[in-house]
């Protein structure tokens, strides 16, 4: 071989010139984080206060439920699965810990403990039948999402729960959500929360042997169970904390609008995956990982808000983030080809 | 289909892919209604060369020649219409399997050649493919789904589909590695008969007894050039060796002094639902043992029944006098067995994963500190360590697998296993697919291990590999043991007759 292998580590396809595989390469890797760049430039010079710090932390807490969700997909994506019930988790977490508040007047613990027991059995639940009934998981969770979204309606009796509202006997409800409680939704807490999850999870899956497992498992799913590794309980696993950071998004969300609307969380699932897979390509990874995750949210947030800044209209706005996710899966399934 | 002979000559192919020059002014030759062999190791560049000749690259520098008319094929559409033709190796990327026989084989009629019409006339479309079918004498009807035949099937499938359109030249890139020997005979007549047709077959196989019961004519290639042609009453197998390896072929199986101790692993009454039936045997510590049969006779079974890997497993499995339950290939794994299975990319390896990660997946366990932190500097070391001890061609550990050679990722396949440091090892037919240099290595290898006290299970349908690295050797026919045999006393020919279902009288 020449010097030339001995420097990449990644031949280059066949076809092609140097100049442009180079390129290509360059683009891959760095294309996200090079669009946000140019993207804040842009917005910055259309309206200055972009970059001041009140807008900086507006950016980040827009962000902050939609990054914990898609972290939590990350994970179901790491095994090479795909958790498309995490919206409905969302909600379902969401009508749990304000029903707990203001229906049973509980503690702030008791109600968040309640909302992620409700998630993990959902995420058991999704495993078993993906685990020991074979059934493909984007099918499984899409009827599951379904599933959730109606047990979360049922729950709440599909009204929204706020305090003082009218209960079914005509009385009104006595429970108060608590002042710790509305905090979480919060800047800074709620930015803080998100880091720290993001932080958490990045070193989960990269620097431990069971994010290691996971990576091996969505390589090569016999593989990796004929090397040893217990497959199965590292799928249960993935989905039970997909299921669980879906739950905690929800629980944000409920502390950031202090009610429990109908399908609160619905609206997430989508921005996740778009992250979540504009993240497979940040940093040249080319697999799942929470910081590429984080990268694909920041660049979803940047240009709500920067469009916002820019009076684009709001129903106008999915035209342009569809159009960026398309173009970031460009950039990395044309390095793929 | 003119009976007059075509030449295809092939002159001065170059082609360069970054980093490596696949092929130097390599040189091919052959006429129609030959059978062609082309052989060379892994990397050689016969298939590249192939490749060329079928449009798959465009880039390629020299000159191919057709009657001694220069033709230019940068497309395989280009190819494709002057009667160049190429099965590849791997039927299921070429075949729709939920489309019928008869669809798949009239395919490029269905695509090419229906011009304005819109309507598919299925009476047709199977009343031609079923000709064609006919004509290679291929028991398959045109109306069942390609998803239900087997895989020699498939391959014939392909071939008819080949020979739908005006066929001159056809190349079968490694058409007999994954069939079993009847089916490999199948295949035989059926390219004896191309060949009576005035077919021009391109034969590409490392299994080289069988070149010299097929083919006509040899081509050697070695580093992308051009070696030796030889009409093969020519030549033997030890002149073929040489020229692949560019040098004397020394002894193929290593010889390594060791010394065999106590029994450590035993089977007794192994069961599973479908293949393996009433399997007992024994291994001693330094001890290699065969389990010889042919393709599809359940040695990937009793293997995968021994590893956890199928249902309902019954009957006794002893380590060190303990009796083992295993239910799972992760009790297997902790128990102290390994196994390197026979679909190497399918089930041993991450194509998509670098040689560290590679490595270390079966062993993680050992390279994490406290809370299941992972010691990459640890698991970097171990790693260059197996790397260099194997001697495994990779630009560096960080290299993904799916840019290695298939001798260099066998080598990480069973690599892995190195470093989990297991007590029995099971190799499922480790050189499948792995060229003559590589494969002396792996043989290495195993006999080290066998050398360190463990013991070597190795299952294998190639009797000579069986013959030249195995102690003691079990018969397998149809999922059961029908003889043990001490190596040293046996011959090929005894291990055939046992394996083809011969009995003691």
């Amino acid at each position: 071989m020449s010097a030339n292998l001995d420097s990449s580590n990644q031949p280059s396809s066949p076809k092609g010139s140097k100049v442009s595989f180079d390129f290509f390469q360059f683009l891959y890797k760095y294309g996200t984080i090079l669009t946000i760049i140019v993207l804040i430039i842009v917005f910055s010079i259309a309206n200055p206060s972009f970059l001041q710090w009140s807008n900086v932390e507006n950016i980040l807490r827009s962000i902050s439920i939609v990054t914990i969700i898609a972290v939590g997909l990350t994970i179901s994506l790491s095994v090479n699965g795909f958790d498309l019930s995490i919206g409905s988790v969302a909600s379902l977490a969401n009508a749990v810990v304000i029903s707990m508040f203001v229906w049973y007047s509980q503690n702030t613990f008791v109600a968040i403990i309640s909302a992620l027991l409700a998630a993990a059995l959902v995420g058991l639940l999704n495993s078993f039948l993906i685990v020991k009934m074979k059934i493909p998981d984007m099918l499984l969770t899409l009827a599951m999402m379904f599933v959730i979204q109606g047990v979360a309606l049922t729950y709440t009796r599909s009204a929204t729960i706020s305090p003082n509202m009218i209960m079914p006997d005509g009385s009104y409800s006595e429970g108060t959500i608590s002042k710790v409680f509305s905090l979480l939704g919060q800047a800074p807490y709620i930015i803080i929360i998100m880091f720290v999850v993001v932080i958490i999870a990045h070193i989960f899956l990269t620097y431990t042997k069971h994010g290691r497992y996971m990576y091996v498992i969505g390589g090569n799913e016999e593989a990796a169970r004929l090397s040893g590794i217990p497959v199965n309980k590292y799928k249960v696993l993935a989905y039970v904390l997909s299921a669980l950071l879906a739950a905690l998004g929800g629980i944000i969300l409920a502390s950031r609008v202090m009610q429990a609307e109908i399908n609160a969380g619905s609206d997430y699932l989508m921005d996740a995956v778009a992250a979540a897979f504009i993240g497979l390509s940040v940093m040249g990874a080319g697999k799942p990982n929470a910081f590429g995750t984080f990268v694909g949210a920041v660049l979803i947030g940047i240009l709500a808000n920067g469009l916002v800044m820019m009076s684009v209209p709001y129903y106008a706005m999915d035209i342009v983030k569809g159009g960026v996710f398309a173009l970031a899966l460009a950039i990395t399934y044309y390095k793929m080809k | 289909m003119t009976l007059a002979e075509t030449a295809l000559q092939m002159h001065n192919i170059t082609i360069d892919f970054p980093g490596v020059r696949a092929l130097d002014n390599a040189q091919f030759a052959m006429d129609t209604g030959r059978v062609h062999a082309l052989i060379g190791a892994n990397g050689a560049g016969k298939s590249t060369l192939m490749k060329v000749l079928s449009g798959a690259y465009s880039h390629y520098t020299g000159e191919i020649l057709l009657d001694g008319q220069p033709v230019d094929i940068r497309s395989p559409q280009k190819s494709k219409g002057l009667g160049i033709q190429i099965v590849y190796q791997e039927v299921d990327t070429a075949l729709i399997p939920y489309l019928t026989v008869g669809e798949n084989i009239m395919l490029n009629h269905m695509v090419n050649e229906m011009g304005r019409k819109q309507l598919i006339r299925y009476s047709a479309i199977h009343q031609q493919a079923k000709k064609l079918l006919d004509r290679l004498n291929i028991q398959v009807s045109s109306r069942s789904l390609v998803s239900s035949l087997t895989l020699a099937e498939k391959q014939m499938v392909l071939i008819a589909r080949a020979i739908s359109t005006d066929c001159r030249f056809l190349i079968l890139d490694e058409p007999t590695a994954p069939l079993s020997m009847t089916e490999t005979e199948r295949l035989f007549d059926i390219v004896r008969q191309l060949r009576d047709n005035n077919v021009g077959v391109i034969f590409i196989s490392h299994r080289l007894q069988e070149l010299f019961e097929i083919c006509d004519d040899i081509t050697v290639m070695r580093n992308g050039r051009f070696i030796s042609q030889n009409n093969i009453s020519e030549v033997t197998i030890n002149d073929i060796v040489e020229k692949m390896l560019g040098k004397q072929l020394d002894e193929q199986f290593p010889v390594i002094d060791r010394e065999i101790h106590q029994t450590i692993f035993e089977v007794e009454h192994l069961c599973d639902d479908e293949k393996v039936e009433d399997v007992t045997f024994h291994v001693h510590a330094g001890e290699v043992i065969g389990l010889a049969g042919l393709v599809g006779a359940g040695k990937t079974e009793i293997c995968k029944a021994l590893f956890g890997q199928a249902n309902h497993v019954r009957g006794k499995v002893k380590l060190h006098g303990k009796p083992l339950n295993i239910r799972t290939p992760h009790q297997a794994v902790k128990s102290g067995l390994a196994l390197v299975p026979e679909e190497r990319r399918k089930e041993g390896i991450l194509v998509d994963e670098n040689v560290r990660t590679n490595l270390t997946a079966a062993n993680l366990g050992s390279f994490v500190r406290v809370l299941s932190f992972l010691d990459f500097k640890k698991e970097k070391e171990a790693s260059h360590k197996v790397v260099k001890d194997l001697d495994v061609k990779t630009p560096s550990i960080e290299t993904k697998l799916a840019y290695l050679s298939g001798g260099n990722q066998q080598k990480i396949a069973i690599g892995k296993w190195l470093i989990a440091d297991a007590d029995v090892y099971i190799f499922d037919e480790p050189t499948k697919g792995v060229d003559v240099g590589s494969k002396k290595d792996i043989f290495t290898l195993i006999l080290e291990l066998a050398k360190r006290g463990k013991a070597i299970i190795y299952a294998s349908s190639e009797l000579a590999e069986i013959i030249g690295i195995t102690d003691r050797t079990y018969l397998i026919y149809d999922g059961k043991v029908v003889k043990e045999v001490e190596t040293r006393k046996t011959t090929e020919e005894e291990l055939l007759f046992y394996s083809t279902g011969g009995r003691d009288s």
